[in-house]
């Protein structure tokens, strides 16, 4: 860290009000690092980010969660980016999600090591970060375990398959679709880190929405988000082994 | 962190020189008609608190000997069960039967360890199967009520078909759809039914490993069979109101299912749909409803997520 940026912490610290971190309601050892690793400077909590998911984890390899920023975007304007992490997690970095055009609301599901909070960062125009959270029960698992793609002989070849659907609602449209992938952690034995690194939606006014999903994400992630409009959305993506899927999703 | 207090705990029990925990499940027998009982469980899903007694288990004295169906949680669930036996006939113990896979049914099974034990073939395969992992899940939710319990595998084989136990005809029926495999026992001289989790009342059904099609399936042969008097795996003893409300739930559930895949709803969304009046106030909901939503959804997603057309890559 550089001098002067101490000197403005030690200042900010002095002034006693910007930038102090917020101490954790849920009494997290880890809360400090995560927002350091994947936070700003700037974090409130806020309760119109909203996470929903069920309080305990029934399976550890496929823990639903629908993150939802729509209120805060409504209040405080359009969301940059989304960041979802859970601290206990030996990866703790879950997902970065860059609504662009479509709704920030994001479903997926995750795997999970123990209980644990499970966190998302939206982060407004002005650079705060707005973190909602939920704390889960888990019997772990989830992340040492191998996928079970190295249970089935004919993974390889559906890599990177691609199923999905528009679903029309009354505004626009939810899209659901699901990229079949082990998304290794690397904490299994003998089994390397193998995860798609990011995914890039568009339609035919140009990008639309990215999705980069780290190791926590689920085998095959499945993933839905609300679109403005029911029309064909190109998905682009790559893996950590260079290779890429692609697919368009019709209505 | 939680695996390492375990091991502390395990340590300071045994450095102790006790290694025995005490849990008293005050279970009671009640006789629903001559030589048949039952000892009934909670309708909450497994708590520290009820020490994993959330089950109906069963036992039937016949002329020269008892019949036990299930054996319960736990090692001391077990023990217990057997005393209560044992206080409440001098009959031996000639047999006990295992109605399915799931530990709550057959952790006990450690107290009767010097008995013939039997199950059907297929529960027997899926208890070597999974037997480990639901102990480690109960061990974290149960606790001390747990403590010394070791899996006890059934040594015998049953098929489907009328048994005896003195003058008594008993007749087992093997259906499926809650596990991979369900033993319902009818006790001919009573009438009384012995369902296993083929059905549950007032209670939600669980459905870790269910096949909703063929447990409904089973459900209409049940319905057929004639008895008095209907003892449920989980609630209150019934009538075949009982199996109708399993039947009502299970239609709705997998209904509701197919309609929320259909319009594309998130699975965590569906989690917090509302639930229908009759079935908001049944044991364990909506934890239960949630956990079916984990059980089930994928296989009706799949049915809404047709394979996409390749794109032209860049």
């Amino acid at each position: 860290m550089s001098v002067p940026k101490l000197l403005l912490i030690a200042a900010a610290l002095f002034a006693g009000t910007a930038h102090a971190l917020p101490k954790d309601p849920l009494h997290s050892g880890q809360w400090a690092t995560m927002a350091a690793l994947f936070l700003g400077e700037q974090v409130v909590f806020d309760e119109r980010v909203r996470l929903l998911a069920p309080p305990e984890a029934e399976d550890s390899m496929n823990f639903p969660v629908l993150v939802d920023a729509s209120r805060l975007a409504a209040e405080a304007g359009p969301i940059a980016e989304i960041v979802v992490f859970a601290d206990y997690n030996p990866i703790p970095l879950v997902l970065k999600f860059q609504p662009g055009r479509a709704a920030p609301r994001l479903g997926f599901r995750l795997k999970l090591q123990q209980g644990t909070p499970i966190r998302a960062g939206a982060r407004t125009a002005d650079g705060v970060w707005h973190v909602g959270h939920i704390e889960v029960d888990a019997a772990g698992g989830g992340c040492t375990v191998a996928s079970l793609a190295h249970g089935n002989e004919d993974w390889s070849s559906r890599l990177g398959e691609i199923t999905g659907d528009l679903f029309e609602r009354e505004q626009g449209a939810r899209l659901r679709f699901r990229v079949m992938h082990p998304m290794d952690t690397g904490l299994a034995d003998g089994i390397p880190v193998f995860r798609i690194e990011h995914i890039e939606l568009s339609d035919v006014d140009g990008a639309l929405a990215r999705i980069e999903p780290y190791e926590p994400v689920s085998e095959n992630p499945l993933f839905s988000l609300d679109l403005p409009q029911s029309a064909a959305v190109s998905l682009a993506g790559r893996d950590n082994n260079a290779n890429t899927f692609s697919a368009e999703i019709r209505p | 962190m939680r695996a390492l207090l375990g091991l502390l705990a395990a340590a300071l029990a045994t450095f102790a020189g006790s290694a025995r925990a005490d849990f008293d499940y005050q279970l009671e027998a009640r006789e629903l008609a001559a030589g048949v009982f039952v000892v009934e469980g909670s309708t909450e899903h497994f708590t520290f608190e009820n020490g994993g007694n959330i089950v109906n288990i069963g036992f039937i004295v016949g002329d020269d000997g008892v019949l036990v169906i299930d054996t319960g949680p736990s090692r001391l669930y077990g023990e217990q069960l057997r005393a209560l036996i044992e206080r409440t006939t001098d009959k031996p113990i000639v047999r006990v039967i295992n109605s399915h896979h799931h530990p709550d049914h057959f952790f006990g099974n450690q107290a009767f360890a010097d008995l013939p034990i039997a199950a059907l073939p297929q529960t027997i395969a899926a208890m070597q199967a999974e037997a480990g992992g639901f102990a480690d899940n109960l061990y974290r939710i149960v606790g001390n009520a747990m403590f010394g319990t070791e899996v006890v595998m059934p040594g015998e084989t049953l098929a489907a078909g009328d048994i005896r136990l003195g003058q008594r005809r008993i007749e087992l029926i093997a259906l499926s759809g809650h596990s991979v495999a369900d033993l319902v026992l009818l006790d001919h001289p009573s009438g009384v039914l012995f369902a296993s989790d083929m059905v549950y009342y007032q209670r939600a059904a669980t459905t870790p490993h269910a096949n909703p099609e063929d447990w409904l399936q089973s459900l209409d042969r049940l319905e057929g069979l004639d008895f008095d008097i209907l003892v449920p795996g989980h609630g209150p003893l019934g009538d075949a109101a009982a199996i109708a409300q399993t039947r009502d739930y299970l239609q709705w559930l997998t209904a509701h299912l197919d309609a929320a895949a259909a319009r594309g709803a998130d699975m965590a969304e569906l989690m917090y749909a509302p639930l229908p009046e009759r079935f908001a106030n049944l044991g364990a909901m909506p934890a239960e409803y949630m956990r079916s939503v984990t059980h089930l959804y994928p296989r009706y997603e799949e049915r809404y997520l047709p394979q996409a057309a390749v794109a032209e890559v860049q």
